[in-house]
């Protein structure tokens, strides 16, 4: 009887987490097709073209266009690939993908305009190493790119997987210190918190952003999400001009279309994981605190512009140098920054 | 009650997986059930109330160690194990260094055994040691300082038996 009454009282708000559980997916899938037309809108305007235009009006049908051709495309599979392998490579990157997502918050908590009795989180689960939870799941991620490549039994997949694979090994290290110096700056691994403790003004003009004092940090985060994400200028696993495609070369149809989504959703995380970071999240000036999510997406939305720019306008790097770059440049000034950033919190007992 | 069933889901999948490890013949499928076994005792961390130590456990053994496994697994490309040429000796029948390492595992499983069987207790060891940070960091480099810094040092002398061991005899020097 006492269970049943919790239930009954549980309902709106274990509905509103599924709901937003589901809102979160679908989003993410929406993101990935929105991204594919922006980049080709913005890789037109940077070279002077005009992009897709035809579907729809100024092309933004496009991407329904696009999937309907990539799902009635055949399924093609070598004859001499690992067949598990090769059908379990996509769905780890694109299951990878979401599952990073789940526990990045985009808002303060809301009762959705008095909808609900308590306010619930904008967030799918709330863990108290949530941080530690993204880098994690990122860090798996390498293995869809990695099995592709080796289970298609072909000379260009096998060394896009072995190129990821260093890359990802390489560049890791300095992505898991920017995050662990902003860790230590804000005392918690909770990204909620850490939101948190950027919410206010410095001399009332100046947002208490980390970026503003974690200024190489937030280089460093990014230059290795970059490189995390496989996208150019460190786009190696899939150097069309050396490797053909790359891990993905054997892939057609819907599989190939997952590692696409998995490489768009990496980039909206690695995004999001920024702006909750550095960037204060959802915290922002002339919009109410239940209105935060509108900075949120404005600050991701910056970011990925600023991806798609790079690739656009940054010529690709030399596999040695990229590696001299990863081990010799990045990770040196990413301990120096830590270390810098823990004997400052300790000295000035921040 | 949902804690038990999780902790015999997550103790069978570590279990068998890593009994499969051993049972491959393909490289690949060694390291990626070794993965899943890994990832099974996550889920064990988590049910011990120690997130931290469970997410520290994907990042640093199925994210970073397996992925370098993997890579160099790739690199040589061994397809499949060699059967042929499996002499079917005994370690312990063979010359020199074989049967010394044997020597060595046997004396381990004793040691394994004496340890499971002995029933001492592992002493307290409270929840909120393990699932705060802070805490877990004062204890590695407060009292289990020795032990830690003990096993960094036998992770290099490991490091270096197997540099000696993959060496390529060359006759002339």
């Amino acid at each position: 009887m006492y269970a049943a009454g919790r239930v009954a009282r549980m309902t709106p708000l274990l509905v509103a987490q599924i709901v937003l559980t589901l809102f979160v997916f679908v989003m993410l899938l929406n993101s990935a097709a929105v991204m594919v037309y922006v980049e080709r809108k913005v890789a037109a305007m940077l070279q002077q073209r005009l992009g897709p235009y035809l579907v729809g009006p100024k092309g933004l049908l496009q991407p329904i266009a696009d999937v309907l051709k990539l799902m009635f495309k055949e399924e093609l599979r070598p004859k001499a690939a690992d067949a598990f392998l090769f059908a379990l490579a996509p769905i780890l990157s694109a299951t990878c993908a979401f599952a990073a997502f789940a526990v990045v918050p985009f808002g303060a908590e809301t009762t959705f305009f008095g909808l609900l009795s308590e306010p619930i989180k904008l967030q799918v689960a709330d863990v108290n190493v949530a941080i530690l939870v993204v880098f994690a799941i990122a860090s798996m991620s390498v293995y869809g790119i990695v099995l592709a490549g080796w289970s298609s039994n072909s000379k260009y997949s096998l060394l896009g997987g072995l190129r990821s694979s260093a890359q990802m090994i390489s560049y890791e290290l300095s992505y898991g210190l920017a995050l662990a110096s902003v860790l230590v700056m804000a005392n918690s691994l909770s990204v909620t918190d850490i939101v948190n403790s950027q919410s206010g003004t410095w001399l009332g003009v100046l947002p208490r952003w980390f970026v503003f004092i974690q200024p190489v940090g937030f280089l460093i985060y990014m230059i290795s999400g970059i490189a995390e994400t496989n996208r150019a200028p460190f786009d190696f696993p899939e150097a069309e001009q050396e490797l053909v495609a790359g891990y993905h070369t054997e892939y057609s149809s819907m599989s190939f279309a997952m590692f696409f989504l998995a490489e768009y959703i990496n980039m909206v995380t690695v995004s999001a994981v920024a702006t909750d970071l550095f960037l204060g999240g959802w915290h922002g000036p002339f919009l109410p605190a239940s209105l935060g999510w509108i900075w949120f997406l404005l600050k991701v939305a910056a970011i990925l512009f600023f991806y798609v720019w790079m690739r656009w306008t940054v010529p690709r790097y030399r596999y040695d140098q990229l590696m001299r770059f990863g081990w010799k440049v990045l990770l040196p000034i990413a301990v120096v920054n830590l270390l810098v950033t823990a004997a400052a919190v300790l000295y000035f007992n921040l | 009650m949902n804690e038990t069933v999780l902790f015999y889901v997550f103790g069978t999948m570590a279990v068998v997986a890593s009994l499969l490890v051993i049972g491959q013949r393909n490289p690949i499928y060694s390291v990626l059930l070794l993965i899943a076994s890994f990832g099974a005792l996550s889920g064990l961390y988590v049910l011990l109330e120690a997130p931290f130590v469970a997410v520290i456990q994907i990042i640093v053994y199925a994210g970073a160690i397996m992925v370098l496994f993997l890579f160099v697994v790739m690199l040589l490309n061994a397809p499949h194990e060699e059967t042929e040429h499996d002499e079917r000796v005994h370690p312990l029948m063979q010359r020199g260094p074989m049967r010394f390492g044997a020597l060595l595992a046997m004396a381990l499983m004793v040691e394994l055994v004496w340890a499971l069987t002995s029933g001492r207790e592992t002493g307290p060891f409270g929840a909120a040691a393990v699932s705060s940070v802070a805490a877990l960091g004062r204890s590695l480099f407060g009292p289990y300082a020795f032990p830690f810094e003990v096993t960094s040092v036998l992770i290099l002398v490991a490091m270096l038996g197997a540099v000696v061991l993959a060496r390529r005899e060359t006759p002339d020097e």
